[in-house]
Formats: C-alpha cells, structure tokens, sequence
C-alpha cells in the first residue's frame, strides 16, 4: 500500500448522560448483591431519542469536520444493534450527511468485531474510494445484570483513503472461530452469556493472545514495539494478561474506557482507535485488537501528519461534554425496559407517510433547506414560493444545508404538558447563522443552557416512535453549542 | 383597500350555553341550546333562514367534517350549511361567513353557530393532533401551553422586561378574568382567586403555570344576523351592528422568514390595523368601549393589548398591571371571564365573544353589565401558535355608534 493511503481521519460520540453504576447497583442490590465489585465508576447512557444510527450520524460528523463530503464514496455501518433489518441503516446516515446518491453503502453486524472487520476491509483499499467506516452500538442488558452495568453506548467513525493519512496500516491478522461467549438470537432482546472465566481464559487469553502474536509476527514487530496497545476487551485485567502474554509494555496498554463510558460493543474497539489517534505522536505503533466469534487484529504506524491534524471534538471531546446521572429509572425507562404510564397524550398515531418522507428526504433527514438565487434569502424548509417578503420569487431556490450551521435561541420553553419521555421538553425558534429559522426541540439541555440569544448547534435524533408498525422518525434537534 | 361592510350587517338575536364540563350532552343538544336561545332572541321562525354556518376547531373529537350535523341537530329547512375550521378562531370564521352573505345580498337572514364537544377526549386541555403529512416531520409538537409560553421568553428579551414583573402582570390578567367571571351564571369557572395561587401554582409550560392557561369547555354559541332594515323590519329598536371584520392568516413569514422576534403576533397587528380603518377607529384606546381578546393564556392577552394598538408596544403589562383593562378600568377587557373562565369550547369561541359584545351594548350582561353603557366593543379571536396563526378581529356596535 502507498503511502498516500490510511486513516485520514477519525471522530466520536458518547452520550451526554454517565449513569453512574453505583446508582444502577443500590437499586438492584437486594436482588443482585454480588454485582458490587462492578458498580465503579460510569457509564455512558443514549438518550430515548438516539440509536446506533443518530450515533453514527454524530460519529461521522465529528469524522467529517472540516472536510469535504463529496470525496466520501463508500459508507459502512457496524452495529449488532441496528434499528432496521431490512432498510439499510447506513442509508438513513447517508442522507443525514448529504452524501451523493452514488456513495456505496453497507450495514455490518453479526459481532463485536463487525466494526474492525469493516475497518480492515476499507483498508484494503481495492476500490480507491473514501471509505467512512461508521461503528454505533446501543445494546440492551437485563436490569440487574452484569451487561446492564458493563456495557456503554457509543460511535466511532474513521475516514479512510488517500489523502494525508494520520496512520497507515502496518498489517494485520484476522482468526474466525465460532467461540460463543455471548449470542443474541432473531427477535431476542438480550445477549444471553457464558461463564466469564471461561471466556476470560479459553477467548481472551488463548484466542486473542494467540492473534496478537500472529500479527506481530506478521509485522515483524516485537511486543515491546508497540506504543499503545489497543485491547478493545473493557474486562478489569484481560489487556493485562494479553500484554504479559505478548510482550507488550503494561504502560502501552491503553485505557479500555471501561470506567468512563463502558463497553460500547461493535463500536468500542473504533472508539479506542479514534482515543489512541488523538493523543498520538508521529511514528507511533498503535495496536487494536478485537474480539467476536474470532479476533480482528491491526498494527498501524502514525505518520507525521498526525501532528498537523486539527482532530475533531473526539472521544477527548465527548468524554468532557458529561453530565452525570443517577436515574436508574429514567434509564429504564428510555431503554423500553419500563412500562410507565405515559398518560393519553402519548396515545397520537405516529404514523409515517413513506411516500412522504421520501419526497421530502432532504429536508427531513438532511435538514436542507432553501436559498433564494436571486435574494440570497434563506429558509427552512424549501418551498416553491420564497419566503421574502420583499421579492415574491417562484422556483428560485436551490438547497442549502443547515446542519452544520451554528443558530441562536430567539424563543424557547420548557413544556411539561406535551408528551415526552424526558419531560420537561425544551424547544423554541431558532435563527441559524446566515439565515433561516426553525422551531426545533432542544436536547441534553439544562434550565440554564437556555436564554433568548444562546448559541446552539443541531443534532440527529429521533423525533417520534410509531409504536403500532415499529417505525422511527427522525429528525433534527438542537443542542447547546458549547 | 375594500370599503368594507360597516353598519350593513345587525344582529338579530345571539345565544350562549353554559359553558362547562357537560357530560350530560352531545353536541347536537349543545347546538340546540345555543340555538333556541338565538331564535327566541331573534324573534323569527326557522324557514325565514337562508344559510348557516358552522365552526368546529376539532374535527375527529366532534361531529365529523360537513355542515350536515348542524341541519340534521336543528332540522334546518333545507338550507346550504358551510362548516368551517380556522384553529381556535373557527367561531369568528363562522361569523364571517354569515355577516358576508348577509352583506352580499346573498342572504336576508342567515345563522352562525359554533359547537365543541372537548369534554369527551379522556383528559384535560386540547388534544394532539396532525399538522399535516410534511409539517409533522419537521415541527415540534408541543402543547398549546409550551408554544404561547414561548411570547414571554421573546418578550422580556425584547423589552427588557424583568421575569418577575412580567410574571405579576401575567397574573393580574388571570386575577381580574376570575373575579369577572364569578358574576357570569354561564361561565365555566365561577371562583374568585388572588396573585398567590396564580404565581404559587404548578408549571404548566414555562412561565407559564396553572392559572395562566385556560382550560378547555364544552359549549356552543350562536348568531342570528340580517341587515338594519331587516331586523328594523322585523321590531328591533336598538340595533347592533358590524363594524369591522377582519381576519389574517400567517403566511410563513413569522415561522420560516426573518425579523419576527417572537414577542407579538403579526396576524393580530394588521387584522386591528384593518378592522380599525373599515369601522372609522382613529384612536381605538379611547374610541373603544369594551375588549373581549383570546386570552387562551395569560401571556397573550398581555401583547395583545399591545398587537390591537391599545397598549404601547412593551407597555402592555404595565397597563395590565394598573388595572387599565379590569372591570372598573378604562377599557374592560374579558368582562365576562374570558376564556380564561367563561371557557374555551374552540369552535364556539369568537361567537361567544361577540355575545357578550352584544349582550353588553344592549344593557343585558346583568350583574357583569358595565357601568358606562358601551358603544363600541371588539372581539378578537385566535387560533394556532404565535409563529403560524389566523387572527380575526370583529368590532361590533350601535347602528348609530
């Protein structure tokens, strides 16, 4: 491979709420003492409005900051938790990017290793495109289980293709190998699991161990080369006993993300990626090694332009923008794990016109809206006649996207009548910058985020369920910008 | 600008139901009500009706999408009958509809009525309902509570007008509609409340709290109208007439241009500035006698005072505040307790409105009845949200006012 080619870039999201796991175990104490020794630390919680695809929009934004989407030419969305499964899930985030019809699209799943197993394929480079490789997962656990406290939700997404790459790929070493340490089976809401020291033991310590040897070898590295060692396995001592196995530098192994955000699945060994990349200097050997029904094994050596690389807000990013939480309920609750009794309001048909949102594809999942060509008014949504009042043009409007654009808070509330799950639900009109206005709701928002004139920035989530055909609606929210 | 109608329509005879819970009825018995009452105020027998017209703000709660309802619930004698539907400003649409026949010639007497049936959604306030295929996709479905709140918010940025002091003048508007609407036998709420309930109650849309919002009602109203020799005709000595309506819809500029800072309604500014011209208003603070407004929340009612030109813009609550609109103020405003507590059935609103109007120009609003006998009163009547709405204004009065 050139060395033009690799990781051109990389971004995430987490999150805002970190349940706290202490808050998860006094809750489910009585039932489950024994879960005690997990119960540290946080984890990080999607909101009832987020799924792996409005993750993966957020993902692929931060990925994308700066540069320009048109060179995007393949998508991939790994995820073993992805709302559709038949309507291509990476063709929601394709539209919520703005990407050209002809970009290629693909969902990954079936693994904890469907992420890196997508990644490894981009890096192979055959098709001389920019791949975005996408990695979201919202997994659901048992209340009271160890799932419940060790998993997270999270996204990551890396930019791969020629250009100035940030690290190039060394080489690499994949095993499959039908280990069931967990499974999930159609229609299931729950991983069912094996005892952990067998998985810890016969998976962790011989299977991966094993591929990190291969790889190394297939490299031609030694252990003690590797300057950040990437064990995606956020289980307490599992990098430890691969590092020792393999000759890998216990300072090299990086934080699992365990205590921080938890295990976010299919997504969690992009995640470590995107945190390595961000730290990184040039000439560092970086190390991932994922784990599912098999082992993903990459070895990449960053290169000079990493130092010139402006990065995005990053894992660094979203680990800051945190609000710790202690509603075990609430969390329960927005997982659809508690029935509460949400009142006649909730009852509306959410119905989906299909005909409908496909017309209006742009405006609904892409938030583009209209620019007048001969008064440069701006306007949200685009319609035939312009909105000036000043000048009545007609079919003068070309697209114009908002999502990226910064807005301003003209007016606002915090309405506890109307239904929602996060009550109360904040929304108001906005102003973007440059023009055009939309009433929109806000999220992850505190009482005191919101004033006449704060600066905002929008966010993909869910607008509404329609609970009777299992349809998501989706949508744009504005969150605050700093 | 069109010359207008002015003192070409009279009211024959009007009538009101209790405005309430009112379990016991359908809305066929509600529209009966309001009807027997306007016929026997009226003086005529049913073939003498040319045309009716009938607003109904919530369709699949009520009586479902046509006018026949109205024919079948009175046995109207074979006569056209136009449902309209214009959000919480349908009853003055209906009104419109009626004194426009009557104005074109079109009809010799012809009847208005507007009906709601709210008390049958299983909960309180008004219920959820679409925007439209493509406007649900993209707009924020809030309740009515969270998407008038949001004028106080704008408001104060605009004027510069403190939380608190907003916040009394929000809740002297509720104050005054209950002690207004205590001396009301059909009003839906009849009890006497002061500040500290109001500014202690619950949130309900912020700032927005309990007593800020009006509920929601069962009730129908009706009009009767004809030209002034007509009703002369037909024995009426002190003859109501219209002076002035108008009713503006938004046309997107609010919600999707630029320039509107959130704190007033566009619609309620123009649909005045229009009324006033069309009835001879030239100082209409001191020309007007009475104000019955949509005071679907008490926030509205505080910029509407400033939208019908009454107020100084950003003065209105302090004219709220020094009693300028109570009872006994210069210029009584929702004497009957407004939405607020008369009630707010939608469809029957903006008639409701004008009946009190009518009631108070001819000296029968009984223990309510302003002191000062009135001359001229306006009605105002609104339906949607401050960024997308339909803002009618009627301006009724003495044939010789």
């Amino acid at each position: 491979m050139t060395g033009d080619f690799g990781i051109l870039s990389v971004g995430a999201y987490v999150p805002r709420s970190r349940l706290q796991r202490s808050a998860v175990h006094e809750a489910n104490a009585w039932f489950a003492p024994g879960l005690k020794a997990m119960a540290k630390g946080e984890r990080a919680v999607a909101s009832w409005d987020e799924d792996a695809i409005t993750m993966g929009v957020e993902a692929a934004r931060d990925a994308l900051t700066g540069l320009d989407r048109a060179e995007v030419g393949a998508i991939t969305l790994a995820s073993t938790s992805l709302p559709y499964i038949d309507r291509l899930n990476a063709g929601v985030i394709k539209e919520a990017l703005n990407l050209a019809d002809v970009v290629t699209a693909l969902d990954v799943t079936g693994s904890q290793r469907a992420g890196t197993s997508a990644l490894l394929r981009a890096l192979a480079g055959t098709d001389g495109q920019q791949h975005l490789c996408i990695a979201s997962d919202l997994r659901k656990a048992r209340p009271a289980s160890e799932a419940e406290l060790a998993q997270g939700d999270a996204a990551a997404a890396l930019l791969v293709g020629r250009g100035d790459p940030i690290a190039r790929l060394l080489g690499a070493h994949s095993i499959t190998v039908d280990f069931v340490d967990h499974f999930r089976a159609e229609g299931e809401t729950f991983d069912y699991a094996w005892e952990s020291r067998w998985i810890r033991d016969e998976g962790y310590a011989k299977l991966l161990g094993a591929a990190v040897k291969a790889a190394l070898e297939r490299t031609g590295l030694t252990g003690a080369e590797i300057d950040r060692a990437l064990i995606a396995v956020p289980v307490r001592g599992v990098p430890e006993v691969i590092a020792k196995k393999t000759g890998i530098r216990a300072e090299a192994l990086a934080d699992t993300l365990a205590a921080t955000i938890g295990d976010a699945g299919s997504a969690h060994p992009l995640l470590m990626l995107a945190a390595a990349l961000e730290e990184a200097k040039p000439g560092e050997k970086v190390l991932l090694a994922s784990f599912g029904q098999g082992v993903d094994v990459a070895i990449f050596e960053t290169t000079p332009a990493i130092e010139r690389w402006a990065g995005p807000s990053g894992v660094r990013g979203a680990l800051a923008r945190r609000k710790p939480d202690s509603n075990y309920m609430r969390f329960l609750f927005h997982r659809g794990l508690l029935d509460l009794d949400r009142g006649m309001r909730a009852e509306q048909d959410q119905k989906q016109v299909g005909s409908s949102l496909y017309r209006n594809r742009k405006t609904v999942l892409g938030l583009v809206g209209g620019r007048c060509t001969k008064t440069g008014t701006v306007q949200f949504p685009k319609t035939p006649f312009s909105v000036n009042p000043n000048s009545r043009e007609l079919g003068t409007q070309e697209d114009y996207e908002l999502a990226e654009r910064r807005a301003r808070i003209v007016t606002y509330t915090a309405d506890a009548l109307t239904y929602s799950p996060n009550p109360p639900c904040y929304y108001g009109m906005i102003d973007f910058e440059g023009g055009g206005r939309m009433t929109a709701e806000f999220v992850d928002i505190d009482p005191e985020d919101v004033e006449v004139g704060r600066e905002m920035r929008m966010v993909f989530r869910i607008k509404a369920l329609d609970e009777l055909r299992e349809f998501k609606r989706y949508f744009w929210k504005a969150t605050a910008a700093s | 600008m069109a010359r207008g109608i002015k003192d070409r329509v009279a009211i024959l005879g009007m009538g009101c139901t209790k405005f309430g819970e009112r379990w016991d009825c359908d809305a066929d018995q509600l529209m009966v009500e309001a009807y027997e009452e306007a016929m026997a105020d009226a003086g005529i027998d049913p073939t003498q009706l040319d045309a009716a017209w009938l607003s109904v703000g919530f369709d699949a709660m009520n009586i479902g999408s046509s006018g026949v309802p109205l024919a079948m619930a009175l046995r109207l004698p074979d006569i056209g009958v136009t449902k309209v539907e214009n959000f919480c400003a349908s009853g003055t649409e209906a009104f419109r509809g009626a004194v426009y026949a009557v104005a074109s010639g079109a009809a010799d007497i012809a009847l208005a009525l507007g009906v709601e049936k709210l008390k049958d959604t299983g909960y309180g306030g008004l219920p959820t309902r679409t925007r439209g295929t493509k406007l649900d996709m993209i707009s924020v479905t809030g309740s009515a509570p969270g998407n008038f709140a949001q004028l106080a918010a704008a408001y104060r940025a605009e004027h510069g007008v403190s939380k608190d002091d907003l916040k009394r003048a929000m809740a002297h508007v509720s104050v005054k509609s209950h002690a207004n609407g205590a001396k009301n036998p059909k009003a839906h709420l009849q009890k006497v409340i002061d500040m500290d309930t109001v500014l202690n109650a619950p949130m309900i849309a912020e700032p927005l709290g309990l007593f800020d919002c009006c509920g929601v009602s069962d009730g129908a109203a009706c009009a009767i109208v004809t030209t002034p020799e007509i009703a002369r005709a037909l024995g009426k000595h002190d003859i109501v007439t219209i002076k002035a309506m108008q009713i503006v819809s938004s046309n997107g500029w609010e919600a999707e241009g630029a320039g509107w800072n959130g704190s007033y309604f566009h619609t309620t500014r123009v649909a005045a500035a229009r009324a006033y011209q069309e009835a001879g208003i030239s100082s209409p603070r001191d020309e007007l006698s009475l104000l019955e407004v949509h005071d679907c929340f008490s926030v509205t009612e505080v910029v509407t005072m400033e939208d019908l030109h009454i107020s100084r813009t950003g003065e209105g609550w302090k004219d709220v505040l020094d009693g300028f609109f109570d009872a006994d103020g210069s210029l009584p405003c929702q004497i009957d307790g407004g939405l607020k507590c008369f009630g707010h059935p939608i469809g029957a609103s903006g008639l409701r409105m004008i009946y009190e109007n009518y009631l108070q120009l001819l000296g029968r609003a009984g223990e309510r009845q302003r002191s000062t006998p009135p001359r001229l009163a306006l009605s105002h009547n609104l339906g949607g949200l401050p960024s997308s709405n339909v803002s009618a204004v009627a301006i009724v009065g003495m044939l010789d006012a």
